[in-house]
């Protein structure tokens, strides 16, 4: 089979796009592809991921999310530098701290991606400190909880000790 | 040097097609993104400061107490390996596609079984990747967690109470973790249910795509299907999640093999063996001819319609009839049409001797 575009080599990429229910098939050479869609085959570059991250933050609406900032514009991370006009532009964060800064604005986008603004899972051993006591103590509360409702009290006793330990362990700024 | 048998060999621990379900699920992999507290994000970094975290990662590998955990991890920059080489660790699934587009400080560091791989420098300081055969997540997520563990010996990871992991794009933020499944779905394809079941998928906060990730084609039947929620969800209901979706699309992909083999037994078995008699004596195959061929043939070995064929083996042809690893084989870059020659004697090669 020829190349669809120069009629001329060999076809040898076969691209099929289905727009709206409708196939449309091309077949093309090597070099031609190349050509066309220099980042390779994929969805049309407007469609990655960056870009619709870039378009969700545009769309933060009644001024809490970002606003319709130039792309050097706007407020500024005060750790890495890194601008909301960059942010929206690029759909990436500059550093830890930008999480931060932008906490308000970011909320509203957490919540539409993950439908949460929490965190639950894991925590780091060393660096994790306070977060991971509290995880601890939220896991113990919810055994307790289960402890007295199949009343096996002698359980929720030694539960109940255990999370008064780990919570005077958390008021006196220690770590586990 | 470890790597650089890496790429020698075809084989990888995660095409050995072990343990229950391997006719569906080709492999499972966990993968969490990590970034060190105090620096920015890998896109800000200049050379220099990219390789700091490099060297940081050095140290922690090195670390003692860690060592014992982490196995025989060995780091190598990427710009030590050629082109083709980097494109055969992608091939085989040990980094990502994206990986490769800015070649300079950023290092692959890799397990000699290839089942622990790490990318340094990608879009977060550090992405950790568990791949194993076979459905396997908890495993997965269970060496992921050791070895995460055992690098924050020495590493300050940036992490806050309230958002978990910070994650240089906010889709990752939380948890970090990205679990996911390849399958091996052709009779759901087939019978053009696919698309009812990848529709439910999306209202379970699951995606899927494509063989080689964000943007590529299913091709060979394959799917790859992965959680999409990183905050709020602990790692262990997102893998369970995941288990429990992926047990379900296994059923239905079992009982649609049973309705095309009801329906129509010598229409089935025409098809795999065709795909057979292509792969044993064509001389000319184009990669997506051969990926087509190959995925109807392990459909009927996983039917038992042709004995004497290991899935293993059609799990590595996948990746060896890549172009990469045909030139790797062949010792230079070819044209298309060589490399097409070239592919059919290969797959004819593998073939010959086995029975029908």
């Amino acid at each position: 089979m020829l190349c669809d575009r120069c009629g001329q080599r060999q076809a040898t990429v076969h691209l099929t796009e289905i727009t709206n229910g409708y196939k449309k098939e091309t077949h093309l050479c090597q070099f031609c592809a190349n050509e066309i869609q220099p980042q390779g085959f994929g969805f049309p570059p407007q469609l990655n991921l960056h870009h619709f991250l870039a378009g969700l933050l545009n769309h933060e609406l009644g001024g809490v999310g970002f606003g319709q900032q130039p792309a050097t514009g706007g407020d500024k991370c005060t750790s890495c530098g890194m601008s909301e006009g960059q942010i929206m532009k690029h759909g990436l964060l500059g550093c830890g701290h930008c999480y931060t800064h932008f906490e308000e604005k970011l909320q509203p986008l957490l919540r539409r991606i993950h439908g949460n603004t929490r965190h639950t899972g894991k925590v780091p051993g060393r660096t994790g400190g306070r977060a991971r006591l509290v995880k601890e103590i939220e896991k113990l509360k919810s055994q307790l909880k289960e402890a007295v409702s199949r009343e096996e009290f002698e359980r929720a006793a030694q539960l109940r000790d255990a999370i008064r330990d780990l919570e005077k362990t958390l008021e006196e700024g220690g770590e586990a | 040097m470890a790597i650089k048998e890496i790429v020698n060999r075809s084989h990888s621990h995660w095409m050995d097609a072990e343990g229950a379900d391997s006719d569906i699920v080709i492999s499972s992999r966990v993968r969490v993104a990590r970034n060190l507290a105090g620096i920015p994000f890998p896109h800000l970094l200049n050379k220099e400061k990219s390789n700091e975290v490099i060297h940081a990662l050095r140290l922690a590998l090195k670390n003692q107490e860690a060592a014992d955990v982490l196995g025989n991890l060995e780091l190598c920059e990427l710009s030590e390996l050629t082109p083709l080489e980097r494109q055969i660790l992608v091939d085989k699934h040990l980094i990502s596609p994206d990986f490769l587009n800015k070649p300079e400080a950023r290092a692959v560091v890799l397990r000699d079984d290839e089942v622990v791989s790490i990318m340094v420098n990608e879009e977060d300081h550090l992405r950790i990747q568990c791949l194993l055969p076979g459905l396997a997540l908890m495993e997965a997520w269970n060496i992921i967690d050791k070895i995460d563990d055992g690098l924050e010996k020495t590493l300050d990871y940036a992490f806050c109470e309230k958002l978990g992991y910070l994650t240089s794009c906010p889709t990752n933020v939380g948890t970090g973790m990205r679990a996911s499944v390849m399958l091996h779905l052709p009779a759901l394809k087939l019978t053009k249910q696919l698309y009812g079941v990848l529709n439910a998928l999306g209202k379970l906060g699951l995606t899927v795509r494509g063989l080689y990730g964000e943007g590529t084609e299913a091709l060979g039947d394959l799917y790859q299907i992965s959680n999409q929620i990183t905050l709020g969800q602990s790692e262990e209901d997102i893998t369970n999640n995941l288990i429990s979706s992926t047990r379900q699309i296994i059923a239905q992909e079992r009982a649609a093999r049973q309705v095309l083999y009801q329906k129509g037994a010598q229409a089935v078995e025409d098809r795999v063996y065709r795909a057979y008699g292509t792969l044993k004596y064509a001389r000319i195959l184009t990669s997506e001819e051969a990926m087509r061929h190959i995925s109807d043939l392990r459909l009927g070995v996983a039917m038992k319609i042709i004995p004497g064929i290991r899935v293993s083996l059609l799990n590595e042809l996948m990746v060896k009839i890549r172009p990469a690893f045909l030139s790797k084989i062949f010792g230079r870059e070819m044209t298309p049409p060589e490399r097409d020659v070239y592919r059919a004697g290969l797959v004819r090669k593998e073939f010959a001797g086995l029975p029908c």
